[in-house]
């Protein structure tokens, strides 16, 4: 799979996960056995009821089986060790440097220190503010948020400190933002109190700037958006829906999700907008980790830099302190002041890209996946989203197998679990709602070889050919996967078990 | 670009030729035909010199994080939300893994061992909190007390919420942002209740305020300053009478000894996972997790993704996928429960492998151990001229130090001369009177640790 040997799927189909039939931990009790010892101390006096009555039910075994167990199971987990074009999460190398600089030098380190001993990783922090603010034209970053959508929600709480001091908030109690833009934007709002207004899809890709003024009004209290979208599609109008919002009175914040193609071409202050959010464990070259820890950079101009969460990370002369004495912050969207760990290896990623790095990522990106378009788009019954769209996609395109399915009746989910079997992870397919039929949204990015996204593209064409000539192979992948298809209805409540105690509740006893 | 970047496989070789020539384009340039001429930054970025040789870059990091003194090369006694534990060395060696480092959704069958370990951290918190619904992991401790408040409100359809008065201001923060501002429509109100002289929330204020409109009763146990509530049921008991949740904040290291909130009354618990195999990292290390019964009620108001087991159509065979997917904001948008997204989950693989190692008798064993050792440092510490700590207080872990004659600041700055990082300063807050530290030791402390402090702390006050 490294470096796919030409012609791979012709000379050998012998791909095969790993498959250790490994037990639940939660069934290896009651050995006597142990993983970890201490040294022993008398047995408290306990006021009250507050003993433990009964000792967790939790594994006996020794060290070696925690270790050998957890192995095995990173083992029967597929990640990057194959091809993942996984797209609208931008696949990249998360370089082992920063792994180890984390570990060996942040790990020992309490956020509540002497600020004078921590001056390094204050450092970092004012650093990458620095990087982060010349990369978007904006005037300070804050690293507390642990996910873009946490970066989203602190975007919303900042905007009702913004509104609540100027005594605006109980009028703007508005966020407007549109389908494509990803659910955090519009979750968050709405968690935040807000009412939330999402425009819909007109025929150029995006929403009119009609269909924009019709919302916009005296209770807009922001924008929030994302652009390009997850179709590669670049609103063309976005300077001129953010005039409009700013002429109401509403803030606009830049959902820098697909950053990854526009890096060095773009940046959100010059577009007009008061903050935006780029993605640590995305963009910037961190590891996801199946879903964090996370960072999601949320950067401001100058006018929203006194809510920004607390503590801020100030420069005095030559040195740094956290500066937690700020009246107008929102406080704490989180405890502490960030993934620190992230934060270093994403600006070790940054700082071995330098501006030339990051231009010729985004060159990359957009080449490989136009690259891609052309290739799917020769691949029997695969369809782009918004066909009449005819100029060069962005870093991703999203599109579709409805004429397959139509033909053959195989889904997009069925193609997506075949392709597992040839070293592929699952393919991200699209959010919620569904505006394409049977979707899917790879994105190259700038990691993988040509060789790599022609291996993708060539499993893909043959799991297509599959479905019209051997439908059933599909249907009943995946055929060398660590375990076979889930068949309990999972979504029914006397079914599904969140725990091993529940598991046994229901289905043992 | 001078030389093909590591990290980038197209930047070498004529790749991008034979792309480019693949879909007719004369350069690169000509692929961004969507984006307007007047939104384009109009110079190079100017950013530092770039650092693509891995042993330049490497020395620049070890430079830079060189101007840190950390807990390791010190004597650290900062607890307060991020703790010093032990964390064994297979924790670091299995979320060093890049398999699933790198992993993200993937599928229940790709990404089986990721989700399978998943289901062993919900498995084994519910086995600590005696639950059985455990959602996957949140931000942090904080960030689950303020999506359980929130539950709770959606279950009880009202709008107020009490917790103690005593709380960690780092917590209370991120409650408050989650509760919104009394401005807003949906705004849930916090009332606190008093807390006696025994460090317990007072029952008669608690009674009193306990009433029709309350969604939830949420206290902790050890609380922010250490104490272990003797009667937690109690408490519970006044929840559920009023109609409320009873949601309890608990240290799953220390439910070994600590009776488990489920089988106290409880109906929702939540707390930190950074003391399960994973280290400080300045604050970065914390998470949190989310349990309840499993009855619909709750499990239908969970904003996290939770992984279920399942059968699979090899006889006997086990596999784990999502459930109750589409009540999240990946489902629902706007109408989902709170919102998800990214989380702490890599964490929630070295809080497996760490509850695994670790077993029943290595909590109730370390259990022993930490209230033995901070049972020693504050008696040690109560025993010096010009300190005092409540000694009638059962505490887990940390503990209140009130110092007579000098301010925190001025004891710390001198500890930290002598290679000590002394307790958190919580002059100030609430429910304390004069100068106050709050300190933290656990089993990473020996007793030659706490003589150190003892004898430092002595000649400070002197």
């Amino acid at each position: 799979m490294t470096a796919p040997i030409k012609d791979y799927l012709k000379r050998s189909t012998g791909f095969h996960a790993a498959r250790w039939a490994e037990p639940v931990v939660c069934e290896m009790t009651g050995t006597g056995r142990r993983g970890i010892v201490f040294d022993d101390a008398p047995a408290p006096t306990l006021p009250g009821t507050a003993m433990r009555k009964v000792a967790p039910a939790l594994p006996e075994i020794t060290e070696h089986d925690a270790l050998r167990h957890y192995l095995h199971l990173s083992q029967m987990t597929m990640g990057m060790m194959g091809v993942s074009l996984f797209g609208t999460c931008t696949m990249k190398y998360n370089p082992r440097i920063g792994e180890r600089a984390a570990l060996e030098h942040l790990r020992n380190l309490h956020p509540l220190q002497d600020a004078s001993t921590l001056q390094g990783v204050l450092e970092l922090y004012d650093n990458f503010s620095d990087f982060l603010c010349e990369v978007s034209g904006m005037d300070q970053f804050v690293f507390q948020a642990g996910g873009g959508a946490d970066a989203a929600y602190t975007h919303a709480c900042v905007t009702r400190a913004y509104h609540a001091s100027r005594g605006e908030l109980q009028q703007r109690d508005q966020i407007i933002t549109t389908i494509q833009t990803h659910p955090c934007s519009p979750a968050t709002a709405n968690t935040a109190g807000f009412e939330v207004i999402t425009l819909t899809l007109e025929e150029n890709g995006y929403p009119s700037l009609e269909q924009l003024k019709s919302v916009v009004g005296p209770r807009t209290a922001a924008l929030m958006v994302n652009n390009p979208d997850d179709m590669g599609i670049y609103n063309p109008d976005i300077k001129e829906w953010v005039r409009i919002v700013h002429e109401a009175g509403g803030l606009c914040f830049y959902d820098h999700a697909n950053f990854n193609g526009v890096m060095s071409r773009l940046r959100a202050r010059e577009l007009g907008f008061d903050a935006c959010m780029y993605m640590l464990h995305k963009t910037f070259g961190a590891p996801k980790g199946g879903g964090g820890p996370a960072v999601g950079a949320y950067g401001c101009a100058e006018h929203l830099v006194p809510f920004l969460p607390s503590p801020l990370v100030v420069k005095d002369g030559d040195s740094y302190r956290l500066d937690d004495d700020r009246p107008d912050s929102i406080g704490r969207v989180r405890e502490f002041w960030g993934n620190a760990p992230q934060v270093l290896k994403a600006y070790a990623w940054a700082r071995a890209m330098g501006a030339e790095g990051l231009r010729e990522a985004a060159d990359i990106s957009v080449l490989s996946n136009n690259y891609m378009d052309k290739r799917l788009g020769e691949v029997r019954g695969v369809t782009r989203s918004n066909p009449d769209i005819t100029v060069p996609r962005m870093e991703m395109t999203r599109h579709s197998v409805e004429k397959v399915t139509q033909d053959t009746g195989i889904t997009i989910f069925e193609i997506s679990i075949r392709m597992t079997d040839f070293g592929i992870d699952a393919l991200w397919l699209s959010h919620e709602p569904w505006l394409v039929a049977e979707p899917f949204t790879p994105e190259a990015g700038e990691l993988w070889s040509k060789e790599d996204i022609d291996y993708w593209i060539d499993v893909f064409e043959h799991v297509v050919t599959e479905a019209y000539e051997n439908p059933e192979i599909v249907r009943t992948a995946p055929h060398n996967a660590p375990i076979h298809q889930l068949t309990t209805a999972l979504d029914e409540p006397d079914q599904w078990a969140t725990t091993w105690r529940a598991y046994q509740r229901k289905h043992v006893s | 670009m001078t030389k093909p970047h590591p990290w980038m496989a197209n930047s070498g070789g004529d790749a991008k030729q034979q792309m480019l020539a693949a879909v007719g384009a004369q350069d690169v340039e000509a692929l961004f035909v969507q984006v307007p001429a007047d939104h384009r930054m109009q110079r190079p970025l100017d950013l530092p010199p770039q650092l693509a040789s891995e042993v330049a870059l490497s020395r620049h990091l070890d430079d830079l994080m060189a101007k840190n003194e950390t807990c390791a090369d010190n004597l650290s006694f900062l607890g307060a939300g991020a703790w010093p534990h032990y964390v064994p060395a297979i924790c670091d060696e299995v979320v060093g893994r890049y398999e699933w480092q790198t992993s993200v959704f993937g599928a229940p069958t790709s990404d089986h061992g990721r989700n399978q370990a998943w289901f062993e951290f919900t498995s084994q918190i519910g086995a600590l909190v005696e639950m059985d619904f455990v959602g996957l992991p949140v931000y942090s401790w904080g960030c689950a007390i303020g999506h359980s408040v929130r539950m709770a409100s959606r279950i009880t359809g009202r709008k107020r919420v009490l917790i103690p008065a005593i709380m960690d201001p780092e917590r209370l923060s991120v409650l408050e942002n989650y509760c919104a501002p009394t401005e807003m429509e949906r705004h849930i109100e916090i009332v606190t209740v008093a807390i006696g002289a025994d460090g317990c929330i007072d029952r008669d204020d608690l009674r009193a305020k306990a009433d029709d409109s309350i969604a939830a009763i949420y206290f902790e146990t050890p609380s922010y300053h250490g104490v272990i509530e003797g009667n937690p049921a109690e408490l519970c008991q006044i929840a559920r009478d009023a109609g409320a949740e009873a949601i309890v904040g608990v240290d799953p290291l220390s439910l070994g000894l600590l009776e488990a909130p489920g089988a106290y009354g409880a109906t929702i618990a939540v707390g930190p996972t950074q003391p399960l195999g994973v280290h400080m990292y300045a604050g970065g290390g914390v998470g949190g997790f989310i349990a309840s019964p499993d009855e619909e009620k709750y499990a239908r108001e969970y904003n996290t993704l939770n992984v279920s087991i399942s059968q699979t159509r090899q006889q006997g065979e086990f596999g784990f996928g999502l459930t109750l997917f589409h009540q999240s904001s990946y489902g629902m948008r706007d109408e989902g429960k709170d919102w998800t997204g990214n989380s702490v989950y890599l964490w929630s693989l070295a809080n497996a492998a760490y509850m695994a190692a670790m077993g029943p008798e290595g909590f109730a064993e370390i259990g022993r151990l930490i209230m033995a050792r901070a049972g020693s440092a504050a008696q040690a510490i109560n025993a010096l001229d010009g300190a005092s700590v409540d000694l009638s207080r059962p505490i887990f872990k940390e503990f209140v130090v009130q110092f007579a004659d000098h301010d925190v600041a001025t004891i710390n700055d001198a500890l930290r001369q002598r290679g000590i990082f002394g307790g958190k300063d919580i002059t100030g807050e609430a429910g304390i009177t004069g100068a106050a530290a709050l300190f933290c030791v656990t089993e990473t402390h020996t007793p030659d640790d706490i003589d150190r402090l003892v004898t430092a702390l002595k000649e400070v006050l002197a």
